[in-house]
């Protein structure tokens, strides 16, 4: 279906299989949140090693938009360190999603990189 | 019936426009429009205080359209019409002033105030707030299988219960509280109960008559019965209102003021601090207008045989769960439902690029969401103005959706 601007093809892959989906058993940090907009929830686990994230997974239940955000973000997050992802902004998570979103639906493109810059921070406490 | 469609200009300007959120807000048809710009081009003044022609002209208006207010819900005298905002004010009203007011039913500790899990977020936090407040019991009556309540089930906690706060029509599943039948036996139970209905999903729809009811308050929204937003009503029984303390304090509300004391107004403008939305007051008139030259039955009627339509149409297709009774007699104008394995903010976000409007979310009702035990539903609501078509090209849409995401 070629009316649709939002949902393209890529989107709806990575809403339909999702990159790193699931958990991890043993994390150095986690985070949860809710967006009570939509009723969406994501959950990103994270392992640190020498600083750079080494591996990531997330869990949530949401719409297409917000699953292939977290998709895209945690594959992208990947081998990054925690001052770079730090430094990546809300406009770099819309480029990185390639998608022209109105401003109801951004509050899901950056419900993932809110949870990840909780990991960081937290992690940043210890 | 005949085509409404052509009375709302807003189907001129966007002739492909499928508008299934009247549950939401209504659309407002010319008379209406062309009776706000009336007001605010030939006799613009404020009420009450003005001397001059286009003032009384002003103040008559509105006190018309209170006697208007009063005949559409059948309200024994118009005092017992109070304008306010929306129906969520009008709700805010009663229990900020019930907090207040020294009367034997002011709400204390260990009182129990009663809502019900099919009520709007308006119709609940309120409630919700004023127990946490007043360290009162809240009491938050369930739903059968059939979306239905047994009162029998909580015969025991109303004897108790100050006041029921309950809606008329779910604005999630469409049910029709059979009011008529609980309030009586209600009463039975417990005579002193203050019962407030939400009347937002009904008063536009159907014939609603307060004294047949039996309630003690009951609000609704001019929005979606095609008024101007920023305009509502109260309704309260004149026994109540009167010894009720004033929810706002201010200029028109007042007989007298000293430096020592204040004397309030009669009723209803003992409720009615400020300048009101004059023009919304107008918007209202012209809107009962509209409804009575249609016969509110017939709207009735009307959306009955879209739900009919509806639900025969989205019978046949597969993976699509519906919230409430499939029954048609038995539901207002709004049906919500899922597509397994699509989010509903997906289904409104592609439904919307073919300019088919829907609501996706909770609906301002998340204890019920979670009573159903989804996050979300996609939801359709009807008005005067559609038609089967509507329907045809919103099923037709919802296919789309589905083979995207296969």
């Amino acid at each position: 279906m070629d009316f649709s601007k939002i949902y393209r093809e890529e989107i709806l892959e990575h809403y339909k299989e999702p990159l790193n989906f699931g958990t991890l058993e043993d994390f150095d940090m986690t985070s949860r949140q809710f967006n009570p907009f939509c009723g969406d929830e994501i959950v990103i686990f994270v392992t640190f090693q020498n600083d750079k994230i080494s591996d990531i997974r997330f869990q949530g239940k949401g719409c297409a938009i917000s699953v292939a955000a977290a998709s895209m973000l945690t594959e992208h997050a990947k081998g990054r360190s925690k001052e770079e992802l730090t430094k990546f902004t809300e406009d770099d998570m819309l480029s990185l999603i390639g998608i022209d979103v109105s401003e109801t639906r951004k509050k899901c493109v950056f419900l993932a990189l809110g949870v990840l810059k909780d990991c960081l921070v937290q992690n940043a406490k210890f | 019936m005949k085509n409404h469609k052509k009375d709302f200009p807003i189907f001129q300007n966007n002739p492909d426009l499928i508008y299934l959120d009247s549950a939401a807000t209504s659309q407002k048809p010319r008379v209406v429009l062309d009776a706000i710009n009336e007001y605010y081009t030939s006799y613009n003044a404020n009420i009450k205080r003005g001397i001059y022609p286009i003032a009384e002209k002003a103040t008559a208006k509105v006190e018309e359209v209170r006697k208007k207010v009063a005949q559409f819900i059948n309200a024994k005298s118009k005092d017992e019409i109070i304008f306010v905002r929306n129906a969520t004010e009008a709700i805010n009203l009663v229990a900020y002033s019930l907090a207040s007011t020294s009367a034997s039913w002011r709400i204390s500790r260990g009182d129990t105030i009663a809502t019900t899990i099919m009520e709007h977020h308006s119709n609940f936090v309120p409630w919700q707030q004023l127990a946490i407040q007043k360290n009162a019991d809240f009491l938050v009556l369930d739903i059968d299988q059939n979306f239905k309540f047994q009162i029998s089930n909580f015969k025991y906690q109303i004897k108790n219960a100050k006041i029921l706060a309950i809606t008329h029509v779910s604005n999630v599943l469409g049910t029709i509280n059979p009011l008529k039948k609980m309030i009586n036996d209600l009463r039975t139970v417990n005579a002193d109960l203050i019962i407030l209905v939400d009347a937002a999903q009904s008063v536009p729809h159907m014939s609603v008559d307060v004294q047949d009811l039996d309630c003690d308050f009951l609000v609704f929204s001019g929005h979606k019965m095609m008024a101007a937003t920023g305009i509502g009503v109260l309704y309260g029984k004149k026994t109540l209102l009167s010894k009720m303390q004033p929810f706002l304090y201010g200029g028109e509300m007042i007989r007298e003021v000293t430096i020592q004391n204040t004397s309030f107004a009669k009723l209803p403008h003992k409720f009615e601090a400020g300048t009101p939305d004059i023009a919304g007051i107008v918007s209202l008139g012209a809107a009962i207008e509209y409804l009575n030259s249609t016969g509110i039955e017939n709207v009735l009627k009307h959306e009955i045989m879209l739900i009919k339509y509806a639900l025969e149409q989205l019978k046949n297709m597969q993976e699509l769960t519906i919230y409430g009774s499939t029954n048609a007699r038995k539901r207002g104008g709004v049906i919500s439902f899922n597509l397994k394995g699509i989010h509903p903010h997906d289904v409104a976000q592609i439904l919307g690029e073919m300019e088919i409007c829907i609501r996706a979310g909770h609906h301002c009702a998340m204890p019920l969401h979670n009573r159903l035990g989804i996050p979300a539903s996609a939801r359709i609501s009807f008005y005067i103005y559609n038609e089967e078509q509507d329907i045809d090209k919103f099923v037709n849409g919802l296919q789309k959706v589905q083979k995207m995401f296969r």
